[in-house]
């Protein structure tokens, strides 16, 4: 596909008949069933064996699903709500992105649990690699060809599968842990990087290839991620990123915390999002639910998501510029992103984590003379964007340190499933603000910034230019605040809406239960994707009819732009690795969940 | 008091100026890095250390305190005789340089004839400094440091020691205080030796690893380099001595290109030591300066800049200035 044809993305389609329609055709009537949901786009069971040819179908049909957006699994054998399913103990799902079509698809494959093995999808989609990896590593789950099936976020040593459903969640339920002399001495010897494992040579014709360990504790690496480098002189021949260190078991976490209580643990996602995070959760969790938010909760959440996309790029901006070698401008961004936090203090109480929104709306109303701080930050902002522009991104060694330097197409970004500024960089106009509103994002007049060369340097730009866009963004939000409720009133809102509890004995049980079971959400399965912070980050949650999520799989951009470096840098130096890995804009967090 | 004959007294004198130079460079080498970062503080909008002593002026000592009591380490992996050679030769060399810079002009250690090569000279072996420790450390980070430092390190003194030539042709001796004394009476270098001193400066920020050519560090990529296994005083003696090495390269500019211990027009004949520090401070600054404002090119940039433009212009440089020198000599008798 190239990059112009991709270009003009249509309206979105949700639950597409075409592509349903396209498969029968192909495959005859009963070679799917077809599950209904609420996640927005047609979800097909398909056989094993037929797994790998519906795929390469989709891949291959005119207008292709260009996109393995994600594959994961489930353990369904604890799942009671599944009339007219496949039978299965495990499924495997594949979601599909077209980019042409604007429409999404769900693949699932039933498995049994004495016969845990599928074949690989790597040969349609080169980045299905990390996430067969990473369902082997939590579900046991093995893929026939895989080229390189280990653990992905846990460490190689360990035992058992911890997303299955007799995996305990809680410590408490494990036996005391003990790390021996001998115990620590074989955790240090799993660490050592063997290059034939992966492999590659300890020598080329004429040299000896030096391997540094880059990482898990570098001050370029954003975290806690390792990426090991085979070198000739300073040039890397090839590389091997290594991811995990950062998992906290996030979505094994949501199996086990009412769907309210759940909502702090997805600030701590993508750390720098705040209530970004929030917002792909509780719009998934409100589709379950059945809830319509009134206006004014929208328009709050958007203004408090584009801050956050501010303080994100801000930070962002300082250590990338950091990265190339100027010190200064990342103090002065962080003078910025305190002024943005400031604000976001000011209406939620806190800086970066606010748990803010609520199921069916945001945990209170705005306070009292909000405008004047969001007025002067909108005024503060401007100036300050410019300046860094004139200081540090037309430098020309800035410059010369990232244009041109970890360039990728977009047929490229694509195929490895990159989102975000990293995708509209290499000018496809891909922004889900635009291309499938959400929160009422259609109500708002602003520009999606793109540019043409998809290497380091665009991708700040773009970045910086999403901030002014952000801004006009909250200054609409600023001018036109509808009145109204700050919370939706339907019985599954979360605290439930409290006017009525003292005088009417139904809402005071209500109300009682929820706060302290939780809401009981219908069982269904949803899904909703927003334009985070990095990238596309989504929400798919299947819910039993529980106060607990049955599986929540979170989706979030990071994962995906790691996996594409190996591809992006081999060929270059060490330093524009370095430039690459801070245009990335990742956190780890963002990565391991 | 026979013994006491004025050849004694000189002698005694040269010795207490010795002392007094060495402990002012060592001294201010290490001010420095309290005043490196109030500065940078400052222009990046921020406070600094501000917390020990009166705007924080005794945070030096207690930098030091740590600095002494702090375990010296070795670790066991690097090779120990050159790993503990390697920060004496980075103090050293820039210590020994001292030796020729004219503070005024009574004041001064050395007046020797080679003043400038013997400056090459030591300059020269500061690269081992690093080279050793790069290769003495036994960790890949170091290693590349060295081989960047030695890469560096090479391309930058071909053209240092070029861009003086024109000056000493103009000049017509090699010493420093000559040198000073021909600017008082002509021009400064800055004028007729413009390009020279641009080149000079350029290189004089490479030799000592300073931003934007700390490439052996340069802590995004490499997490230090060259010094990273190195802790406590031996730690500190790196430290310290890339400080000694501005206050050096500082002094040298004013000597070299801006007149020495001379105030400009001959103002204020009285206070030379006055002019002398406040030019070299200035020049500090600017290098201070250079960390704060600028990012750091990749390495094979900073090598090509050397080669493809700073070389090609010093040649030019010395061209042009040699045929002036000739056309204004006398024509030699055959």
């Amino acid at each position: 596909m190239s990059a112009n044809s991709a270009t003009a993305v249509p309206p979105y389609t949700e639950n597409d008949p075409q592509v349903v329609q396209e498969l029968t055709e192909r495959f005859g009537e009963h070679a799917f069933t077809r599950q209904a949901t609420r996640t927005g786009m047609p979800v097909l069971w398909v056989g094993r064996d037929r797994l790998i040819e519906v795929l390469r179908a989709l891949r291959d049909l005119p207008r292709p699903y260009v996109m393995l957006y994600d594959l994961h699994a489930m353990d369904e054998r604890l799942r009671t709500h599944r009339d007219g399913l496949p039978a299965a103990d495990y499924t495997v799902f594949y979601h599909l992105l077209s980019i042409e079509r604007n429409s999404d698809v769900m693949i699932k494959v039933a498995l049994n649990e004495a016969d845990l093995n599928l074949p690989t999808a790597t040969g349609i989609w080169p980045n299905a690699n990390w996430y067969e990896r990473e369902v082997w590593d939590l579900y046991g789950i093995t893929f026939t060809g895989h080229p390189h099936l280990t653990r992905m976020l846990m460490p190689s040593t360990w035992e058992g599968h911890p997303l299955r459903k007799d995996y305990h969640a809680r410590a408490t339920e494990f036996d005391p842990f003990s790390l021996t002399a001998a115990k620590q001495d074989l955790e240090q010897e799993a660490l050592r990087f063997k290059p034939e494992d992966w492999g590659m040579k300890r020598q080329g014709k004429n040299e000896d290839y030096m391997f540094l360990n880059l990482g898990p504790n570098h001050p370029s690496a954003h975290g806690a991620f390792r990426i090991i480098l085979q070198l000739d002189g300073e040039e890397i021949v090839d590389c091997v990123p290594e991811i995990g260190y950062h998992h906290r078991g996030a979505e094994k976490m949501a199996e086990r915390q009412s769907w309210h209580s759940y909502i702090p643990y997805t600030d701590r996602i993508d750390y720098l999002g705040g209530v970004m995070n929030n917002l792909p959760y509780v719009l998934s969790v409100e589709k379950l639910a059945g809830i319509t938010v009134p206006e004014r909760v929208e328009v709050i959440r958007v203004m408090l998501a584009e801050f956050f996309r501010i303080t994100s790029h801000l930070l962002f901006l300082g250590t990338y510029i950091q990265d190339v070698g100027a010190m200064t401008p990342v103090f002065f961004t962080f003078t910025d992103r305190q002024r943005a936090y400031d604000v976001i203090e000011g209406i939620t109480g806190f800086r970066l984590h606010p748990a803010w929104f609520r199921i069916g709306g945001v945990a209170h109303d705005l306070p009292r003379g909000w405008e004047k701080p969001v007025r002067d930050f909108i005024k503060w902002l401007p100036k300050r964007l410019n300046e860094y522009q004139k200081a540090a991104m037309d430098n020309s060694i800035l410059r010369g340190r990232t244009v041109g330097v970890s360039k990728y197409t977009t047929a490229e970004a694509l195929e490895w499933g990159v989102t975000g500024a990293g995708l509209r960089a290499t000018g496809l106009d891909f922004d889900l603000r635009k291309t499938r509103p959400y929160s009422g994002y259609q109500n708002f007049d602003f520009e999606i910034p793109l540019a043409a060369n998809g290497d380091a340097y665009d991708r700040c730009i773009v970045r910086i230019e999403e901030m002014r866009q952000s801004l006009r963004i909250i200054e609409q939000c600023l001018n036109n605040m509808p009145e109204g409720a700050y919370k939706a009133d339907h019985p599954l809102t979360t605290p439930p809406p409290k006017d009525r509890t003292l005088q009417h004995i139904e809402t005071l049980i209500t109300h009682f239960l929820q706060v302290s079971w939780g809401p009981v959400m219908p069982a269904n399965e949803s899904f909703q994707m927003i334009e985070a912070t990095k990238g596309i980050n989504s929400y798919y949650l299947t819910s039993d009819g529980s106060t607990m999520s049955y599986r929540t799989r979170i989706r979030t951009p990071s994962f995906a732009h790691l996996q594409q470096i190996p591809a992006v840098i081999r060929g270059s130096m060490v330093p524009d690795l370095i430039a690459y890995l801070g245009s990335i804009d990742f956190v780890m967090a963002d990565v391991d969940r | 008091m026979s013994w006491l004959t004025p050849e004694v007294i000189d002698i005694l004198f040269a010795v207490f100026q010795a002392v007094v130079i060495l402990l002012v460079a060592v001294i201010a080498g290490a001010l420095l890095s309290f005043v490196e970062r109030r500065v940078l503080a400052l222009w990046q909008d921020r406070y600094g250390p501000n917390r020990v002593g009166p705007f924080g002026s005794l945070q030096i000592a207690a930098d030091m305190i740590k600095m002494f009591f702090k375990e010296d380490w070795i670790p066991p992996f690097a090779d120990k005789k050159i790993f503990t050679l390697a920060p004496a030769v980075a103090m050293g060399t820039v210590l020994a340089s001292f030796m020729v810079i004219p503070v005024t002009d009574t004041w001064g250690v050395a007046d020797m004839n080679i003043g400038i090569l013997f400056f090459f000279a030591m300059a020269g072996l500061t690269v081992y400094a690093v080279l050793f420790a790069g290769w003495a450390s036994n960790n890949k980070y170091s290693l590349l440091g060295g081989l960047r430092a030695s890469a560096q390190t090479i391309s930058y003194e071909v053209f240092m020691g070029l861009a003086l030539m024109g000056l000493v042709a103009q000049a017509g001796s090699f010493n420093l205080r000559d040198i000073v004394e021909y600017q008082a009476q002509n021009l400064w270098f800055i004028i007729p030796q413009f390009f020279g001193f641009c080149t000079f400066f350029i290189a004089g920020v490479a030799v000592t690893h300073r931003h934007p050519f700390d490439q052996p560090e340069a802590e995004q990529e490499l997490a230090d380099g060259y010094h990273v296994e190195y802790s406590g005083m031996k730690w500190g003696m790196f430290f310290v001595g890339e400080y000694i090495g501005i206050v050096l390269i500082s002094s040298l500019l004013v000597t070299l290109f801006f007149g020495g211990w001379h105030g400009p027009f001959d103002l204020l004949p009285q206070i030379p030591f006055i002019w002398f520090a406040l030019k070299t401070g200035f020049f500090i600054m600017i290098f201070i300066l250079l960390r704060a404002a600028i990012p750091r090119p990749r390495y094979d940039q900073v090598m090509s800049f050397s080669w493809k433009f700073c070389l090609p212009l010093t040649l030019l440089n010395l061209l042009v200035t040699g045929a002036l020198v000739l056309l204004n000599t006398p024509a030699a008798v055959n």
